[in-house]
């Protein structure tokens, strides 16, 4: 699209316009692009001297130091402080980087393997693990912070190297709006049959299984539930007036009607921690609740990433993942249980936020083999 | 632009009149060094374009066409033996051919009520039908779907997740275009060639058909093409309105590449995205050569009327009084619709609990979230990113309008400067999550060179640049384009030397232009997600990433939150837009 003339400039010649131009534009570009790019970064302080203090199981080696680069998912996140910690230890800066959601993620690690983002990843699930081991992203670390000896009991199943560690774990299940059910004066449902009962009619929406990962761990907790027979089950739903929103905050705060955006529907995919969130002020009991016999666990795996540039550092950071100090914050900061069984879960947890006596499970060889076949056909079946 | 036409005579050449002598062999003798010059003015922005996005693309795209080293092209026949494709392609064309018609109907009489009138509170009604174009999708989504929902408050249109409420926010986001790119022609267009028909007898209608409507034609045509480059590409809106029922090229490249990283099929779908690109830009190309007619073009002192919407006693009926105030009643209608969503957004980012507060507005200045800076830091952060990103895109941009707006005597040159106008709009319309994963694969050692880039803090303001140099290109080049070449010769013949032609000519005719395309490619940097969330380090997270990472956290606090940093990326970006505004007022600038 042009201006509205009108007339090509057929007599211009080349002259040395171009460069009084280019002078004109690219020094004070060049100047004021290096005023805020070179700008201090706010990670690159002045570094604290190695090996100060090797508390936190990171045990202290003459090789620590250095900046260690943690790849992992948009939800991570820690308390304020507890990063900056580690380095005071340890004497390792810590650069934090996000590439997407963790399908995002282990795609990004499995495409870069050979010149890797970083040193140690973290948020890997259980509906990935298997694609991280077998292309390799990973290597072998047997962690020695607090809670190693928990992280065993949620091994993958084949991994004997012990290549992903597990950090923490939650429930993925539907959540009901208690307050909905009470003033319509309907039971609310109880079990995945449930929901393809015309009582239920157009009360569930889930995120997308395509493209979002909580979406895809419904998915798998409905194969986990009825095994070969899963599609025929997403078709009663379909009939039965399933919403899918594209992903699960559009589902939660949107379609939700108690997730505060005051939706339309009762029945949401969240988690079995979401009810927590949901106590109002001044009162002392949460508005919604889990319904446990729904759920998926996912369990969030870290691994030392193979060819890592600072492997000690990266071994560091992975204990320091397993302390106590960070296990304890994790419930707050990223809504998970923490994999240490020594842990005091917040007050509200206990109440209103228990695990599932027995989630859905899929082998996580078996998730690897068929991830995409069955996506494909949730997309036929539900998408259409 | 004013300049020109400020000139006693406005009445330009046709393009394809006798060449004008040439001011003499004086600048001839010089032609040597100054062809070396205008060589590297080339050379500097082509590097540019090569290096940061024709390169990652190429090894991107290269990545799903060759298998065990060899070239295998099988991926073509597999991915177009699957019916979902031809399904996706239709609607990405149907798609962005409805939402680029109705643009077209509904922002003509637009520009019209906006660009040809006047009335009290114009300049905050150009400034707000803008901002959506620059708000991120992720916003636009959110203020949609709260509208749309089955019991929200357009529930009962029964429009969520259906084809009409992803047309109907692509409308949201391109209406501006085709608002400044035909107003900024009609405010120009003289007036006394509709008069001369209604004189002669055309009622107001015919006379609107027969002599303004071809004159607008290139315009329009060059905004739809533009707009429906746009809606062609768009990924977000589309996700999070239409979900993959309503899927693009765009959003098919997202799902192959990031779920199922299946590079084959994403590879031959950025080549058909490639193909639809091209072709979009061709029809930008004829349209623009057909408008690069002589026009009678009148400065917009003398063509634009206060607007009236009753007829004063004594005058004569039959004035096409009906015409405009059915442009008064469409557009009047289409800002209110704007507004809506925007509204909306207010509204909910002042919802607290059961009741109304700044809560969420206070809680911006405390980290949270899992969001390790405070709002106010992320939107320092993006400030400064755009800043970066403006400037290389105003280097790399300049340069491009200032070749391109030469039209050397060669063929050879000739096309060869149309194909680099060509070239630049590309960015535009190749997948984000193609440059993104492009980006990561090739950053690291590129050319062979011992350097990892993709973790330097430069990636992101330089893949903000990328997308931002076609905006600042349509902007400075139009006004480039119709300086008189008599100005030039004027001023050579009294003895300037050429670094002061460029000066005192070019560069300060050109200067508001430059002006306003600052403002756009600010903008555009300010709401930019798509490169930015493969990329932005997380210690400096950008404004739209924040929001992002803030409304996929559980807890209404979180996404209060998230709504309350919309609203400031909104006013953020409005108040950019309204700056742009002010100096477009002041003077020429290009359609935007």
């Amino acid at each position: 699209m042009t201006g509205p003339t009108v007339r090509r400039t057929r007599a211009s010649r080349p002259t040395r316009r171009t460069a009084a131009l280019l002078g004109g534009l690219l020094v004070p570009a060049l100047v004021l692009a290096g005023c805020s790019l070179t700008d201090d970064d706010p990670q690159a302080g002045a570094p604290t001297p190695p090996g100060s203090s090797g508390t936190a199981g990171a045990t202290a080696s003459p090789e620590l130091g250095g900046t260690v680069t943690l790849v992992t998912h948009d939800s991570f996140a820690l308390s304020d402080g507890l990063l900056e910690k580690f380095t005071e230890e340890t004497g390792v800066e810590v650069e934090v980087v996000q590439p997407g959601d963790a399908g995002a993620l282990v795609n990004q690690l499995v495409l870069t393997k050979d010149a890797p983002l970083g040193d140690l990843v973290f948020g890997i699930d259980n509906a990935f693990a298997s694609r991280a081991l077998t292309e390799g992203v990973v290597e072998p670390y047997r962690s020695q912070g607090d809670a190693a000896a928990d992280a065993l009991g949620f091994a993958v199943e084949g991994d004997t190297d012990g290549a992903l560690t597990a950090v923490d774990f939650g429930d993925v299940c539907l959540n009901v709006d208690d307050a909905w059910f009470a003033k319509h004066d309907v039971e609310p449902p109880t079990t995945l049959d449930d929901l393809t009962k015309p009582a239920y009619k157009d009360l569930l929406v889930v995120p997308n299984a395509v493209t979002s990962s909580p979406g895809f761990a419904f998915l798998l907790a409905t194969v986990g539930a009825k095994g070969d027979a899963w599609p025929q089950y997403w078709d009663e739903l379909v009939d039965n007036g399933l919403k899918v929103a594209d992903g699960w905050s559009d589902a939660y705060f949107t379609d939700f009607s108690g997730g505060g955006g005051n939706g339309p529907r009762p029945i949401v995919l969240s988690y079995a921690s979401s009810p927590p969130a949901t106590v109002p002020d001044g009162a002392d009991e949460p508005t919604t609740s889990a319904l446990l016999d729904t759920c998926f666990r996912q369990v969030e795996y870290a691994g030392v990433l193979t060819g890592a540039r600072n492997p000690a550092g990266a071994r560091a950071l992975l204990d320091y993942l397993l302390s106590y100090e960070v296990q304890v914050d994790i419930p707050g900061s990223m809504y998970m249980y923490p994999v240490a069984s020594e842990v005091v879960l917040p007050a509200g947890w206990t109440l209103w936020a228990p695990l599932a006596e027995h989630p859905f499970e899929v082998a996580p060889a078996e998730i690897a083999s068929k991830r995409d076949v069955w996506l494909s056909t949730w997309s036929q079946t539900v998408i259409g | 632009m004013t300049a020109t036409t400020a000139l006693p005579r406005p009445v330009r050449d046709a393009p394809d009149g006798p060449a004008r002598p040439s001011t003499g062999a004086r600048v001839r003798g010089a032609g040597l060094g100054r062809g070396a010059a205008w060589t590297v003015a080339a050379l500097v922005p082509l590097a540019f374009l090569v290096v940061f996005f024709a390169y990652p693309v190429a090894v991107m795209v290269g990545r799903g066409f060759v298998s065990d080293g060899r070239l295998d092209l099988s991926g073509f026949a597999d991915v177009f033996a699957r019916p979902r494709t031809w399904r996706i392609i239709g609607q990405t064309l149907a798609q962005a051919g409805v939402a680029t018609t109705v643009s077209v109907l509904l922002g003509v009489p637009g520009a019209y009520v906006l660009y040809r009138r006047r009335f009290a509170g114009r300049a905050a009604v150009r400034a707000l039908v803008t901002v959506p174009f620059v708000l991120p999708t992720v916003v636009v989504g959110v203020a949609f779907r709260s509208l749309l929902v089955e019991n929200g408050p357009l529930g009962f249109l029964h429009l969520d997740g259906t084809f009409a409420a992803v047309v109907a926010a692509l409308v949201f986001f391109n209406y501006a275009i085709v608002v400044r790119g035909v107003g900024g022609m009609w405010e120009r267009l003289d007036p006394r060639a509709e008069q001369a028909a209604r004189a002669l007898g055309a009622t107001p209608w015919r006379a609107f058909r027969t002599v303004t409507l071809p004159a607008l034609t290139p315009a329009i045509a060059s905004a739809a093409s533009l707009v429906f480059l746009f809606c062609a590409t768009a990924f977000g809106t589309v996700l999070v309105l239409g979900g993959l029922r309503y899927g693009t090229v765009e959003t098919e490249i997202w799902v192959q590449t990031t779920q199922f990283l299946d590079l084959r099929a994403a590879a031959v779908l950025s080549v058909v995205q490639l193909v639809v690109v091209v072709a979009a830009l061709l029809v930008a190309n004829r349209a623009r050569g057909r408008r690069e007619r002589a026009l009678p073009l009148a400065s917009p002192e003398t063509a634009v009327r206060p607007l009236r919407l009753r007829r004063r006693a004594g005058e004569p009926r039959d004035d096409g009084l009906g015409l405009e105030r059915a442009a008064a009643a469409v557009t009047a209608l289409v800002v209110a619709l704007l507004a809506l969503p925007l509204v909306n957004l207010v509204v909910r980012s002042l919802r607290v609990g059961d009741g109304w507060g700044l809560d969420h507005y206070v809680a911006l200045s405390s980290v949270r979230g899992g969001v390790t800076v405070t709002v106010w830091e992320a939107a320092l952060t993006s400030l400064r990113t755009a800043v970066d990103a403006t400037l290389l895109a105003l280097l790399v941009g300049g340069l491009v309008a200032l070749v391109v707006s030469r039209r050397p005597r060669r063929p050879a040159a000739r096309r060869a400067v149309a194909g680099m106008d060509a070239l630049f709009m590309l960015p535009l319309g190749v997948s984000a999550v193609t440059v993104g994963f492009g980006f990561l694969l090739a950053m690291h050692q590129p050319f062979g060179l011992d350097l990892d880039l993709r973790r330097s803090p430069l990636l992101v303001p330089i893949a903000q640049a990328v997308v931002a140099v076609p905006l600042v290109v349509r902007t400075v080049l139009p006004v480039l384009r119709a300086i008189d070449p008599r100005l030039r010769e004027a001023a050579a013949t009294l003895g300037a030397a050429p670094g002061r032609v460029l000066r005192s000519v070019d560069l300060a005719l050109a200067g508001r232009a430059l002006g306003l395309a600052v403002g756009f490619a600010f903008a555009a940097s300010l709401g930019e997600f798509g490169a930015t969330a493969f990329l932005a380090r997380p210690d400096r997270p950008t404004l739209p990433v924040v929001i992002f990472r803030l409304i996929g956290r559980p807890g209404p606090e979180s996404y209060g939150a998230a709504l309350a940093a919309s609203v400031v990326l909104a006013l953020l970006t409005a108040s950019v837009v309204a700056v742009c505004e002010r100096l477009r007022r002041a003077g020429e600038g290009g359609e935007w």
